[in-house]
């Protein structure tokens, strides 16, 4: 198996995708000739002609609304969204009609052969408008499936299974990793199941839960905690909606504290989802409240990004903190 | 690739502004009120089976939207929204088309679905949302769609089916079927960003989907003046490089040779047309809406003699295709008709408790099983607070 980059398996992924089924369609803002302004299309174009990877014009509502009457025609139609920050200009398409189509024609009419790809989060000096983690917004709406990977072979396995999947999925991609993130990926045609968290790494003390870019600084967090002897067991949420309740009650009943980190303002992001849900299944079993670790309910800084961020320290203090409750 | 490729104007010495007015829109009309077409009118294509088609689709249509309101306003039915006064954009449109053409609505475009063939069965289905309906009691009254007669259901959202038409006409392209879609919208949605973003995808990524844009005058309560100020939406097209014709919408052999056309164009060439139709919005927005607080009786009265269902039939007369005794007749028949089926579809049970939690996504995921026997459980132990599902699952 080759070493590659976030970057390079999510191309992967949709250079299965096209080959696999002749109705499969790339497009977005510079995604043609020119590959993405992060090149996660390169090629497609040279090798699938201009009629199925192309450039759109500058128009996040109707690149989403486009591909919502091409997935509900019958072809893949995976849409990109060139950072997750301008992806609201398409809320409506997104939320309004890509999640409700099959509900609200009484499955006439579905759009589950789309896929939104988008970049996502921090750690690239991107300030408040090539940062931000939207997951919550969308998290909020029925008939939509969000997952984010956290590593190369996640990226590739999870892509090939949203686009595959019968139901509109959000793909956000942790863009600070599409480089500095390599690993093992096979070239074959792999899928990872949607729905479904990962233990990453098992343990007695407390559960440390996060997806995507904060995987690693959560596992950084636990391999300081082991030199103070507390065990934590890791895990990938992977898909935010649905979730996958019962891996994490699982996990919880088992160590009895539950911290989750994420890169989203505190208030209402998706740990505090995860929070009531596991309050609620695993009351008795809790030694100590659960923890968020998120960014401050402020907009995305810039020049104090480190000082906003949830970082290794800040989860290695809230774990000590949990433990010693 | 540069601005060069469309600056194709002389270059000029003095600082000029150009405006709308530079573009004078012609509008196509055919066919007069008295039912006479004009001498050197370029006719649709039509034989007696398609005007008569057409025409009982027309008459159907009528009925029904003024049994309809009776109901309503008699309490049976909880909203509606009648197309009074611009039916001929709506089934004229379906005239001009292929079955396997889709059709994207907006909400007033019943007559493409009439036109189609829907069931009057399902018709009332929908607008009691009870078990039978195709969208399983989910939407407001006359929110239809129909797989199978290729009408994409009604999202009330306005504008949202523009870009959605653009990419299923390019769908339809890329698999090199005889296909296009149309789109229809009125000129308030035409406001949306949504349209912008649809008109101008479909120009870039030539799709052929020809925009059908309804102007009625009103958005609810807001005319048209205070919706824009250019020369109509045709003016629009025109900025995209659509190709763009403007017509006399409640002239129904003018809604029919220009769809006719749009459609030849848009398979050959695989590229949008924009049909703008200039009608007016006789009735009211919906049910639950007066249009005496902003307009007057004279406007309406003006557009009454517009009547485009008159206007044909006084055609068909001439060409001897129709005659009062049919008419009386047929509309006789339809109101028969559309009573009985309210009678029918008002007593069928609302759609099963199950239905709450199917189709939000492909399979419903363990936590809506969950969520629905939280309910089952509820509505057994106070089943006298829900009568539309209690005992009944």
């Amino acid at each position: 198996m080759a070493q590659i980059k976030l970057l390079h398996a999510i191309n992967s992924a949709l250079d299965i995708a096209m080959a696999d089924d002749k109705s499969t369609v790339c497009f977005g803002e510079d995604v043609g000739h020119f590959g993405g302004v992060f090149r996660a299309t390169s090629g497609l174009q040279e090798k699938y002609g201009k009629a199925r990877c192309f450039n759109t014009p500058l128009v996040e509502q109707g690149i989403i609304g486009f591909a919502n009457g091409l997935a509900a025609q019958g072809s893949v139609a995976i849409a990109e969204i060139q950072f997750a920050d301008y992806i609201f200009p398409a809320f409506d398409q997104i939320v309004n009609e890509a999640a409700k189509f099959r509900y609200r024609s009484g499955n006439e009419f579905n759009v589950g052969k789309l896929t939104i790809r988008s970049p996502y989060g921090g750690g690239i000096a991107g300030g408040l408008y090539h940062s931000q983690s939207p997951e919550a917004y969308f998290a909020h709406t029925p008939g939509l499936k969000v997952v984010i990977p956290r590593n190369p072979y996640q990226a590739k396995g999870l892509l090939l299974a949203a686009i595959r999947d019968d139901n509109p999925v959000i793909f956000f991609e942790p863009k600070r990793l599409y480089r500095a993130s390599i690993g093992e990926v096979p070239e074959e045609d792999y899928q990872l199941p949607l729905g479904k968290a990962e233990v990453v790494q098992t343990g007695t003390d407390i559960t440390l839960l996060a997806w995507g870019a904060q995987m690693e600084i959560i596992e950084k967090a636990a391999q300081m905690a082991s030199n103070d002897g507390i065990s934590c067991e890791v895990v990938d949420l992977r898909t935010i909606l649905p979730w996958d309740v019962e891996t994490i009650s699982k996990s919880v009943m088992k160590t009895g504290r539950l911290l989750i980190s994420q890169e989203a303002p505190l208030t209402a992001g998706f740990a505090s989802e995860i929070a009531a849900t596991i309050q609620s299944e695993c009351f008795l079993h809790l030694e100590s409240p659960i923890a968020r670790v998120c960014g401050l309910d402020t907009p995305y800084p810039l020049a104090l990004e480190k000082e906003y961020v949830s970082d290794h320290l800040k989860v290695y203090e809230a774990i000590i903190k949990s433990v010693n409750y | 690739m540069s601005t060069e490729l469309y600056n194709d104007g002389p270059v000029v010495h003095q600082a000029t502004f150009i405006d709308g007015s530079s573009v004078e829109i012609p509008e196509l009309r055919i066919l007069d009120q008295d039912g006479i077409t004009y001498p050197n009118a370029d006719l649709p294509d039509i034989d007696q089976a398609l005007a008569t088609k057409i025409y009982h689709s027309l008459a159907f249509h009528r009925v029904l939207d003024e049994r309809m309101v009776a109901s309503q306003r008699q309490g049976r039915l909880s909203f509606y929204m009648t197309a009074l006064g611009e039916e001929a954009t709506s089934v004229g449109g379906a005239a001009g088309l292929k079955p396997q053409d889709m059709i994207m609505m907006q909400y007033r475009e019943q007559g493409a679905l009439i036109y189609r063939g829907f069931d009057l069965k399902d018709l009332m289905n929908q607008l009691f949302s009870n078990a039978g309906d195709l969208g399983k009691g989910r939407q407001m009254p006359i929110h239809y769609g129909s797989k199978a007669l290729n009408c994409m259901t009604v999202s009330s959202p306005l504008a949202t089916q523009i870009p959605q038409a653009t990419g299923y006409a390019y769908g339809q392209k890329l698999q090199g079927t005889d296909a296009v879609t149309i789109c229809y919208f009125g000129e308030g949605a035409a406001s949306e960003g949504d349209f912008h973003a649809g008109l101008n995808m479909a120009a870039v990524q030539e799709a052929p989907v020809i925009f059908f844009c309804r102007n009625n005058g009103y958005a609810i309560s807001t005319p048209s003046d205070e919706q824009f100020k250019g020369n109509g939406i045709a003016s629009r097209g025109v900025g995209y490089n659509i190709k763009t014709i403007r017509i006399d919408g409640n002239d129904i052999l003018a809604v029919l040779k220009a769809t006719q056309i749009a459609r030849a164009y848009a398979v050959k060439e695989s590229k949008p047309v924009l049909i703008e139709a200039m009608s007016y919005r006789l009735g009211a927005h919906s049910t639950s809406d007066d249009p005496s607080g902003y307009r007057t009786k004279e406007e309406e009265a003006k557009w009454q003699s517009h009547d485009p269902i008159l206007r044909m039939k006084n055609w068909l007369i001439k060409q001897n295709w129709w005659d009062e005794a049919q008419e009386t007749a047929l509309f006789e028949k339809y109101r028969e008709d559309v009573l009985a089926a309210v009678k029918v579809a008002e007593k069928v049970d609302k759609p099963h408790i199950d239905t709450m939690i199917t189709d939000v996504y492909d399979v419903p995921s363990a936590q809506l099983q969950a969520q629905l026997d939280e309910v089952k459980v509820h509505v057994n132990k106070y089943p006298e607070a829900y009568p539309f599902t209690a005992g009944k699952f």
